[in-house]
């Protein structure tokens, strides 16, 4: 009964869906007040038909009913409750369904959010908003049903893949799709400027925020992602190329460069044709890439579920989505007239370069991701295109990027002389080159040492605009203090997103010198392996709740300290008869220790032993950009309530 | 509405007409997967319905014991049974990944021939105690000659061959268990 319920709210949903395309927009054309107002209650009614429609499914795979086709083939009674709510987004149906659910919560959200934006804006938002979920509960709805029934029902599920059995990967669809997702957004609102044939400083300052939180989501996901395939993959790596993770980071590197080019639209009211470009391109990445994996057109180790069936509606929708907002684009985008102009040496020109350098890193590494399929279907060959080409293709354009992102920071709109921009970021560049005589005669490896001067001075540089504004070491120090008290919240979340940059590029080449070496060792044998003893002292039996474990026992000690007790294990999951490794780590911060057990023959453990330098640091740094981008969000906020108290009374604007 | 240069029109146009092409590229390549034409998975082979390539490698034991204990692609054609022949590396972490997929095919009765793939020996006889061995037979390809004649892409690789010893198809990277259950295993049973 609760599954049929889920199906029918699903169709009610398809229903508001529908209705919040069509009688709002018909609103806009016929200015009809009343249907424009009716917008948020469609955005809302929409937003609570799918999440009672994702309960009821939430619900059955709590229940155990096997009678429910996805319940039957990704759960079983023994699953952690855990596992059990989050299984229902481990499969297609269940993701896209989640998928749905986050693309509602945006209309939501804006309806909720939004009640002071212009009417006529607000309603198209919402109008591009509710055709795009259409689209996606039509999906679910026809061949992606995530309530089919199983008869007869089996006694016992088949339980989920155990490699996704796992806390980290849980959260990692929600947060990263909420990243995709949140893109539908800025997707919305430059569709409706495109429509309006109007945009400006006001559109600008509307579009960040979402842009900017959509962004921190993404950063969070792309880093969990990443952060999993390093603890559960047990390969060591962190990050493969692989078409899935390529896909995450296409839509990262235009949504940062919307985020960069917004600016100027609201600041200076230039780039905006391009700023609509890249806020299309940004969602149609995202829906590319989902695309692209969920029809198995691209293969990948990260791929679980796959059809080509479902791959024509999905191209289907996203011709409809794409090439209708790409078609608009190219009949509207000559009537967006920039009106501020200026200077290539300046903040605006600083923005641009960063633009194109992002956007040549997105094509370089897009190039890479679709070129396999597409040789195989023009010349009919069959390639794979791996780490070195992306490696060898995305440095030589991230190093101009690295070295640019200080002095972007620093650089005044309009017209910029160089010789200020170099007086205030000097030392952070001695300070660069002083990382990077001490890293080179320290590591004797010249290119670690250089991605360390680098990271250097990302993170200083990132704070050289702080510093200069609280003049710090000029003024007395009250004074400085008050001074940085008053910088904006959104300066010091720009330099701490630049900073949190440089940790992630610190924390890979911190990585690129990472030791590694397979043992096989009795119990009581010690080994000598990269300064550490590792002593093994013994392999024990543990019972988990839908497993059985090997778990190995590992003491570490560094001159004579014991400094970690490890359990790297294999569990065998006895419903889907697989077993998995599960990699134990120690970290102090500056280095992780890292152990995966590979099995055991005759009383010999096989055991693999990383030390891996500063590799919290890449999640840790991508974490610290997320935080960046908050403080950012949160500051804004604060100042436009105090605007928007300060004015007594807001004029209704006209449409 | 004004005149407007025709590069700045030709260059608003330009994003519609790279999603277009890429549109009608993914349809092709859909209907074409759909067909059973195209598969991301599959590489298609020089060496389909041709004999397995001639060959005679040593064991991974030591040299003194290699030619009782090696792989020759007499004996696989001996056999007279479907086969497969894997192609593994102990640097290779994906080998690592599929390792426990080998070992259920092989309880399921599939005669599995190991080629040490450009690999120590020490290394790869490390490998086979830490991941298992489903092997049938390994012989060690030290140099690579064999996999230049069967036209390797990378490790791991794996070749179905049947009862007379013709390649019947080969699958690049890791086999996972989804792959073992719906192509693997019923393309064996088919040849047998």
């Amino acid at each position: 009964m609760i599954p049929e319920m889920g199906h029918y709210a699903l169709a009610l949903a398809v229903v508001l869906a529908g209705a919040q395309a069509c009688m709002p927009l018909w609103g806009v054309w016929a200015r009809d007040r009343r249907l424009m107002g009716a917008a948020p209650a469609f955005a809302f009614g929409q937003l609570i038909a799918v999440g009672a429609s994702f309960l009821c499914l939430v619900w059955s795979a709590i229940s155990d009913d096997f009678s429910v086709l996805n319940v039957a083939e990704n759960s079983a009674t023994l699953k952690p409750l855990l596992y059990k709510v989050t299984g229902t987004w481990g499969d297609h149906e269940g993701s896209i369904l989640l998928w749905c659910l986050i693309l509602s919560a945006c209309g939501g959200a804006v309806a909720g959010f939004g009640r002071n934006l212009p009417i006529g804006l607000r309603t198209r938002v919402l109008g591009v908003l509710g055709a795009t979920s259409v689209g996606f509960l039509l999906f679910s709805l026809t061949v992606s049903d995530p309530f089919v029934r199983l008869w007869p029902p089996p006694l016992e599920g088949r339980d989920m893949n155990p490699l996704l059995q796992d806390p980290g990967l849980a959260l990692h669809p929600p947060v990263l799709y909420a990243g995709y997702v949140g893109f539908s957004i800025p997707f919305a609102f430059a569709v409706a400027a495109l429509m309006e044939g109007r945009v400006d400083a006001a559109w600008a300052r509307w579009v960040r925020p979402w842009t900017l939180a959509s962004w921190c989501f993404l950063t969070g996901g792309i880093a969990l992602g990443s952060w999993w395939a390093y603890y559960d993959l047990g390969w060591g790596g962190y990050w493969f190329w692989d078409p899935v993770e390529n896909a995450s980071l296409l839509p990262w590197l235009t949504g940062t460069a919307l985020l960069h080019s917004a600016v100027v639209v609201e600041k200076r009211e230039a780039l905006k044709a391009w700023t609509v470009l890249l806020a299309i391109a940004t969602f149609s990445l995202s829906l590319t890439g989902t695309f692209m994996v969920r029809s198995g057109l691209l293969n990948s180790v990260h791929t679980f579920a796959s059809d080509p069936t479902r791959g024509v509606f999905i191209l289907g929708l996203l011709a409809a989505i794409i090439g209708g907002s790409l078609a608009l684009f190219a009949l509207r985008a000559g009537s967006l007239r920039a009106v501020g102009v200026f200077a290539p040496l300046s903040r605006e020109g600083a923005l641009v370069l960063n633009n194109v350098l992002l956007c040549s890193i997105c094509a370089v590494v897009f190039v890479g991701t679709a070129y396999p399929p597409l040789a195989e279907l023009v010349f009919g060959a069959k390639l794979s295109v791996g780490a070195p080409y992306f490696n060898l293709a995305a440095l030589p354009l991230s190093a101009p990027l690295f070295a640019a992102m200080p002095f972007g920071l620093v650089m005044p709109w309009k017209r910029a002389a160089v010789l200020p921009a170099l007086q205030r970021v000097w030392w952070a560049g001695a300070l660069a080159v002083a990382v990077y005589v001490l890293a080179a005669l320290g590591l004797g490896h010249g290119l670690a040492a250089l991605a360390f001067a680098g990271a250097a001075w990302l993170v200083v540089g990132g704070f050289v605009e702080i510093v200069a504004r609280g003049k710090v070491l000029q003024a007395t120090f009250s004074q400085s203090l008050s001074r940085l008290l008053g910088t904006p919240l959104a300066a010091w979340g720009a330099a701490i997103a630049h900073a949190g940059m440089g940790i992630t590029v610190a924390g890979i080449a911190g990585m690129s010198l990472s030791s590694s070496d397979i043992v096989t060792v009795q119990p009581g044998q010690t080994i000598h392996f990269s300064g550490y003893d590792w002593t093994l002292s013994g392999v024990r039996d543990e019972a988990g709740s839908n497993y059985n474990a090997r778990v190995a026992d590992l003491v570490v000690e560094h001159a004579g300290r014991v400094v970690a007790v490890m359990h790297p294990s294999r569990k065998s999951f006895t419903t889907q008869q697989t077993t998995t490794t599960d990699t134990a780590i120690q970290t102090n911060g500056w280095r992780d220790l890292y152990t995966v057990l590979g099995g055991e023959r005759g009383g010999q453990a096989v055991l693999r032993l990383y030390v891996n330098p500063l590799a919290p640091w890449i999640w840790l740094g991508a974490l610290v950009m997320a935080a960046g981008g908050s403080i950012s969000l949160v500051g804004r906020r604060l100042r436009l309530t105090v605007s928007l108290r300060s004015r007594t009374s807001v004029p209704a604007s006209a449409l | 509405m004004p005149a407007r240069p025709v590069s700045r029109r030709a260059a608003v146009l330009l994003p519609l007409g790279v999603a277009g092409t890429g549109g009608v590229a993914a349809w092709r390549l859909l209907s074409r997967m759909r067909g059973g034409t195209y598969d991301p998975h599959a590489l298609p082979s020089p060496l389909v319905g041709r004999e397995v390539p001639a060959f005679d490698l040593p064991a991974l034991s030591a040299p003194a014991q290699a030619a009782a204990a090696g792989l020759t692609s007499r004996q696989i054609v001996a056999a007279k049974r479907p086969a497969l022949v894997n192609f593994f590396a102990s640097w290779c972490a994906p080998c690592a990944e599929e390792a426990p997929v080998l070992e259920e095919l092989k309880s399921r009765g599939v005669p599995i021939y190991g080629i040490a793939y450009k690999d120590d020996m020490t290394a790869a006889k490390r490998f086979l105690k830490g991941t298992g061995d489903p092997y049938v037979r390994v012989g060690a390809d030290k140099l690579g000659t064999v996999a230049i004649d069967f036209g390797l892409y990378g490790v791991p690789e794996t070749y179905a061959l049947d009862a007379g010893g013709v390649v019947r198809r080969r699958w690049v990277g890791a086999v996972t268990t989804d792959m073992a259950r719906n192509s693997v295993l019923p393309l064996l049973r088919s040849l047998g």
